[in-house]
């Protein structure tokens, strides 16, 4: 077991406004959205973070991604900071979050060459690249459509897609089933096992039991922004199933807190 | 540096796709051109159209000599004498006849005008013949016939104690002002104010809708995952934004070029013309609007990065608007000598130096501080860009 991404201490603060204090009902100035959270994913492996809404999981994956600095602690990606060199680990990473939009103006066929430049494929590379995904999830049939004009699902597949036109080490999904249908979602599903027989570490975020049940090598469990359990999956079940394990961890953790 | 050209190529693919975007580039030059068109040719209506009007006057007792200065001056006036009456008419009578009755004045003489006038020795204290023009001043034609009778008869009464002349040689023109000077002198007032408002209104909705637009929309942290750093895509955004808007400028600059003689009323007067100015003094204009574009275009972009939306952007740069208006302003009033280290203010700096090379009066030193420190500003700008695209509060903040 090689470790790729190795997470240490990670903390993050976000301060509150007055109305964002009102909208979560209390009357802390600060949110502590990560509290010293730390593990370790292997080359060649998908590690899955679990947890409710609101737990953290997004907000650790910015960290990881570089768009956002964490308070405390930090990540190393196959030995390489991502608070001292975030320039070099984002070359070798590939991050798919909600919050990353493309520009409606613009066709998936252009938005990939773009990126590819930004990235420093080689041109010939990019371009098989680009005939090989796209024909994967479908782009094809809308390639030199306007991003305006697509559908949700749509979007949601060229923006995978782009995220990976550098064939990155360490790919990063921030629940990359959201929004699709079921074919689509085993369309994203098979890529990730099949990046995973490639070699690469996959960390996907997602509330979904059965996704993590059907892909994960490893698990955490984040509550709260705390890591309460972090293994394998039969280890972190226990014999039971996730779904319930899951339960007896959340009730035990919110249960210490109050 | 490929990144910067990457990062530019998309920009201005994106912009010369946009037709609205190209249309808020383009038309302001047109506009200025049309509505300055439409306003001289309205002006010399107003102003030409009275010079071949024929004015009938009603007399009453009409003197001999004032009829003959009248034919010598080749002044367009038919006097009628009225012939059924032996008195002055009563003054519903007057209105009447000029209301109604075609005339534009009645003029009425005392009897015996002429003698009276030859003999009159103001030293005697009596009073002194009085000429009467009845005239309808709500009328523009009758207005008109009245002020060019009075200017008339004025010219009569000074010939007659005449004792010297003032500019009274017909074939001598006493203006010695050029075609240059005149140019230079509502170029160099107007050309920086329109220009200065027109380039900052060109750039301001590109720079809002490429940053904080994208910001807006979530496209920018697309970008700011890449590899590529922070101080590229800085630069790329600029120098696109930049052309983009040299392009608006330069339309302008064509429209204000064109649209300034016309405002003047066209080739008629011929006092105004463009083709003064040599391809030097263009290109003095060209560096300077480019490196002012440059100030521009960075300032706006670093606003537009403290900005969450488009529409809060123009909230943050619509009082930059009314400053640089009035700087453009100034370029009215100073004028003259001025101390170089103004030449280092930025926006004032351009200014005066677009007003100094329309008054044919600059120093190439001044356009080299000019553009110096121009280019100083936005390397400023561009740097503190790159800290905002850096800085996750401000990039990030909902
Ligand atoms: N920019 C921000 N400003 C203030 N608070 C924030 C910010 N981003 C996240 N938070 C808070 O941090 C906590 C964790 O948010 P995060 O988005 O990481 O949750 P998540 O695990 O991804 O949830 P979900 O499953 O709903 O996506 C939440 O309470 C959220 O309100
Ligand atoms: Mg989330």
């Amino acid at each position: 077991m090689e470790p790729m991404l190795v997470a240490t201490g990670l903390r993050k603060t976000f301060t509150l406004s007055r109305k964002q204090q009102q909208i979560e009902k209390s009357n802390q100035k600060v949110k502590v959205a990560v509290d010293n959270l730390s593990f370790v994913a292997n080359k060649g492996e998908i590690y899955g973070l679990l947890g409710p809404n609101g737990a953290g999981k997004t907000t650790t994956l910015r960290m990881l991604a570089t768009l956002i600095r964490p308070d405390e602690g930090d990540a190393l990606l196959d030995g390489i900071s991502v608070v001292n060199n975030p320039d070099a680990v984002r070359s070798r990473i590939g991050f798919l979050t909600g919050e990353l939009k493309l520009e409606d103006f613009f066709t998936p066929n252009y938005l990939f060459d773009f990126f590819s430049d930004l990235h420093g494929v080689d041109p010939a590379v990019a371009a098989a690249r680009k005939t090989e995904l796209f024909e994967k999830f479908g782009i094809d049939r809308f390639a030199e459509v306007k991003v305006a004009n697509l559908s949700t699902g749509m979007k949601q597949k060229v923006s995978l897609v782009i995220s990976v036109v550098h064939d990155p080490d360490v790919i990063i999904f921030d629940e990359p089933t959201n929004g699709l249908d079921v074919l689509t979602a085993k369309v994203v599903t098979d890529f990730l096992l099949e990046l995973r027989e490639r070699g690469k570490t996959v960390i996907l975020s997602t509330h979904i039991f059965s996704l993590v049940e059907k892909l994960c090598d490893r698990v955490g469990v984040i509550i709260n922004g705390r890591m309460v359990a972090c293994d394998t999956l039969p280890a972190v079940c226990d014999g039971m199933s996730l779904e319930d394990r899951f339960f007896e961890l959340y009730k035990a953790h919110v249960a210490e807190e109050v | 540096m490929k990144n910067i050209l990457t990062v530019m190529k998309k920009e201005l693919r994106r912009f010369l796709g946009d037709r609205r975007m190209l249309a808020t580039l383009v038309l302001p030059g047109i506009l200025i051109y049309v509505v300055y068109s439409l306003m001289g040719s309205a002006f010399s209506d107003v102003m030409g159209g009275t010079e071949d009007m024929e004015y009938r006057v009603l007399t009453h007792n009409l003197s001999p000599t004032v009829a003959t200065i009248t034919e010598q001056s080749g002044l367009n006036i038919t006097y009628v004498a009225c012939t059924d009456c032996a008195e002055e008419h009563s003054p519903e009578a007057i209105a009447e006849s000029i209301n109604e009755g075609g005339y534009h004045a009645y003029l009425v003489f005392p009897e015996n005008f002429d003698e009276s006038i030859a003999t009159y020795d103001p030293a005697l204290g009596l009073p002194a013949p009085e000429v009467k023009i009845y005239y309808n001043s709500s009328d523009a034609d009758s207005a008109t016939a009245y002020s060019t009778l009075l200017a008339l008869l004025d010219a009569l009464e000074s010939s007659m104690t005449n004792r010297f002349d003032v500019n009274m040689s017909q074939d001598v023109t006493f203006d010695v002002a050029s075609e240059e000077d005149v140019t230079g002198m509502l170029f160099s007032m107007l050309m920086p104010l329109l220009l200065v408002i027109l380039m900052f209104s060109s750039c301001m909705a590109m720079t809002a809708e490429s940053i904080a637009g994208e910001k807006e929309r979530g496209t920018i942290a697309t970008l700011l995952i890449t590899p590529i750093k922070r101080s590229e895509l800085a630069l790329g955004k600029i120098a696109a934004l930049s052309v983009m808007s040299l392009l608006g400028g330069l339309c302008s600059f064509t429209g204000v070029l064109l649209a300034l003689p016309k405002l003047m009323g066209g080739e008629a007067l011929g006092a105004v013309d463009a083709s003064v100015y040599t391809v030097s003094d263009y290109a003095m204009i060209l560096f300077i609007i480019l490196s002012t574009i440059l100030v521009f275009v960075s300032l706006i972009a670093v606003l537009s990065a403290l900005a969450n939306s488009v529409k809060e952007a123009s909230t943050l740069i619509s009082p930059l608007m009314l400053v640089v208006t009035v700087v453009g302003v100034s370029g009215m009033f100073t004028g003259g000598a001025q101390s170089n280290a103004l030449f280092l203010i930025p926006v004032y700096n351009s200014v005066q130096c677009i007003s100094g090379v329309f008054s044919m009066s600059y120093e190439p030193l001044q356009i080299i501080l000019t553009v110096a420190a121009n280019l100083a500003t936005t390397g400023l700008f561009v740097v503190l860009l790159t800290r905002l695209f850096n800085n996750e509060k401000v990039m990030f903040k909902k």
